[in-house]
């Protein structure tokens, strides 16, 4: 694990407390509109309620604790491009696997992911987008069964 | 004897043609992931599990769990040549083994990896073997509100043997078990959380949870910063170990084949701890603890016996508890799930040709090993050559097609993404995907079972410390989670963990 330069005090324990109160006061009164119900008769609402009360108190505890410790480790890089090229290819694939088949849209997720890597190129990742299509189509759809066309209706396949 | 008869049974299925070949596919492929950095058998498993969904209970999980013992085994051929923990429980390996390789003796390093781990390989499903039943028969009597609380006490745990901030791994738990609601509630069928998405009312499924967490989060990671690997030590040399070589690692390797086969036990990621429990251990009781981290051949026994015997013997609260020990083993109760079994006390009564031919595969497996790991070294030495420019896409094929091939449901897919980019972040911030990860698989049965304990109790919660075998784990638990935020207890923590961060 890389220790990077340190910035500014215990951010990471600020943010992530947050991340949490969020999440947990989300969860939390998404709940209420569940049914309650009582303790001999809990409803769909009341475990999800509670968690998200504990979760909330979590995210405020790790805040205060970010605000009293006033030391961390820096974040660090980021690696914005790579997100959004591995994300973009992952959900490409998904919304488009039954519609044009598994050989275009994996092809195309697979190539798109690949630049992720400040080192690929054009060519390179042509190249590795075509190799893991072969390799994957052999694998899970010559050798696994699964069931999935290799070109979608989309395409008229 | 009763154990004879069962471990007939067990040679019989695991000796079937199809359950061997699988094994060996489960241990070649947990090898492969366990040698390359970058890629681990949490993420490897989870993306294998949905087409092990065609295949028999038995010979679904001899394999799966042939990726995870076989990672153990890979994981130290990387620790020593390149100096790189290949899996984090080999991380410790690393340090002495890898003074070893320079010194021209990678090969007694990685023969003792291998032999240390075989021996505990062994020792460890001859331990699963004994006691695994008569705790299932413990555990028969359990009803909802001991249930409850083993499940916290499970989760309890995971924080005390997580590194970390203990808040954020228990905020962690809490947000896995929130995102563990989603989907159609059990008792009333009310959707929640699904955004009136048709797609969202069977829940997120966990294998997309896992691959995002543990296989998307990790290549952001690695992305981070780009460095090129090299491999430092080509030549491995002779891998016969010498008379004193093999004086010296006997002890070792006992001691950490019994250090690893009782921290295996806890929930929580046993094995990483054993690693390094029985690494200190040793340096403490040698009689040269100056030659520790420069090539001690102890360095390389003991740690490589303890995370085997581990991974062995951490299957024995999922298979007499149904309580999931670590990521991999909340992915094995997901894999039993699917074929219609509730893992629990009752998998050895009802199903012994599954719990006995897994134990017995898992002999088998080691053994597989050995003859796949010393004399194919040169093979995962060439492996860890493939630039990481490639190997990651060809991780991303995979999740995507793994995700889809749960239930050829788009939104599977998209939830790889989600949890990748959430898992990423949330591991920047400080925060374990571990007890995230845990929480979610065993959060509806916390739910399901708090709530059946609530009617049973007609409403009263005192139930759950009432009934002395549910008090007094509720009490473990409240124990562990003192050590886990207690200040004094932390800072030993850190040292034992320290030694990863190098």
């Amino acid at each position: 694990m890389s220790l990077h330069p340190r910035l500014r005090p215990a951010l990471r324990d600020l943010l992530s407390g947050l991340v949490f109160l969020v999440l947990g006061l989300a969860f939390a009164i998404g709940a209420t509109s569940y049914e309650l119900g009582t303790p001999a008769r809990m409803g769909p609402g009341a475990f999800p309620f509670v968690l998200g009360g504990l979760l909330t108190v979590f995210g405020a505890t790790v805040i205060v604790k970010g605000f009293l410790a006033g030391d961390g480790e820096a974040i660090g890089p980021v690696p914005w491009r790579a997100i959004a090229l591995i994300l973009g290819g992952i959900l490409f694939f998904g919304a488009t696997v039954r519609g044009l088949g598994i050989v275009p849209s994996l092809f195309v997720a697979v190539f798109l992911s690949a630049f992720a890597s400040q080192q690929t190129r054009v060519v390179a990742a042509l190249a590795i987008a075509t190799g893991l299509t072969v390799l994957c189509v052999l694998i899970f759809v010559v050798a696994l069964q699964l069931r999935l066309p290799l070109l979608g209706p989309w395409l008229g396949g | 004897m009763d154990l004879l008869a069962n471990l007939q049974l067990g040679f019989a299925t695991a000796l079937s043609l199809e359950n061997l070949f699988y094994g060996f596919i489960g241990v070649l492929l947990g090898t492969m992931v366990g040698v390359l950095p970058g890629i681990g058998p949490t993420a490897t498993i989870a993306m294998l599990l949905p087409i092990t969904f065609n295949f028999p209970a038995v010979t679904a999980l001899i394999m799966l769990a042939g990726i995870y013992y076989g990672a153990q085994y890979g994981g130290s051929t990387t620790a020593v040549l390149l100096n790189l923990p290949g899996e984090s429980s080999s991380a410790v390996t690393a340090i002495d083994g890898h003074q070893m390789a320079r010194k021209g003796r990678a090969g007694p390093a990685l023969a003792t990896a291998a032999l240390g781990s075989f021996v505990a390989g062994t020792v460890g499903t001859l331990i699963l073997a004994l006691f695994a039943p008569p705790l299932a028969r413990i555990a028969l009597q359990f009803g909802p509100p001991e249930y409850f609380s083993l499940v916290v006490l499970g989760l309890i745990f995971s924080i005390a043997l997580a590194r970390g901030s203990a808040i954020k791994a228990l905020a962690m738990i809490a947000l896995g078990i929130l995102f563990g609601t989603v989907g159609q509630d059990t008792y009333t069928a009310t959707p929640r959380f699904t955004f009136d998405t048709r797609e969202l009312y069977s829940g997120i499924n966990f294998v997309s949870v896992a691959v995002g967490m543990f296989g998307i989060a990790e290549i952001l990671r690695n992305l981070e910063d780009e460095k090129t690997r090299t491999v430092m030590v080509k030549a491995v040399g002779r891998l016969l170990l010498s008379r004193e070589d093999l004086r010296r690692i006997v002890g070792p390797v006992l001691r950490g084949t019994a250090l690893g086969s009782a921290l295996g036990v806890l929930p929580g990621g046993g094995h990483i701890l054993a690693s390094f429990a029985s690494y200190s251990f040793e340096k403490r009781m040698s009689k040269h603890p100056e030659e520790f981290g420069n090539g001690a051949i102890e360095g390389v026994a003991a740690p490589e016996s303890a995370n085997n015997a581990a991974a062995q013997t951490s299957f024995i609260p999922l298979l007499t508890l149904g309580l999931p020990a670590h990521p991999v083993m909340a992915l094995m109760a997901g894999a039993i799930i699917i074929q219609g079994i509730t893992p629990g006390p009752n998998v050895i009564v009802d199903q012994p040709a599954l719990f006995w031919g897994l134990v017995v595969s898992m002999w088998i497996g080691n053994v597989m090993l050995v003859l796949l790991n010393l004399p194919l070294i040169g093979i995962w030495v060439k492996l860890l050559t493939i630039p990481y420019r490639i190997l990651f896409p060809a991780i991303i094929a995979f999740a995507s097609i793994g995700g889809l091939a749960i239930n050829l449901n788009p939104y599977d897919v998209f939830a790889v993404a989600f949890f990748g980019v959430l898992g990423y972040f949330l591991v920047k911030l400080g925060a374990e995907p571990a007890p995230f990860l845990l929480g979610f698989v065993l959060g509806p049965l916390l739910e399901q079972h708090l709530r059946r304990a609530m009617i049973i109790a007609q409403g009263d919660p005192t139930i759950f410390v009432t009934r002395p075998i549910s008090l007094t784990l509720l009490v473990l638990a409240a124990i562990a989670l003192a050590v886990a935020v207690l200040p004094s207890i932390r800072r030993k923590r850190e040292v034992v963990f320290q030694a990863e961060e190098d």
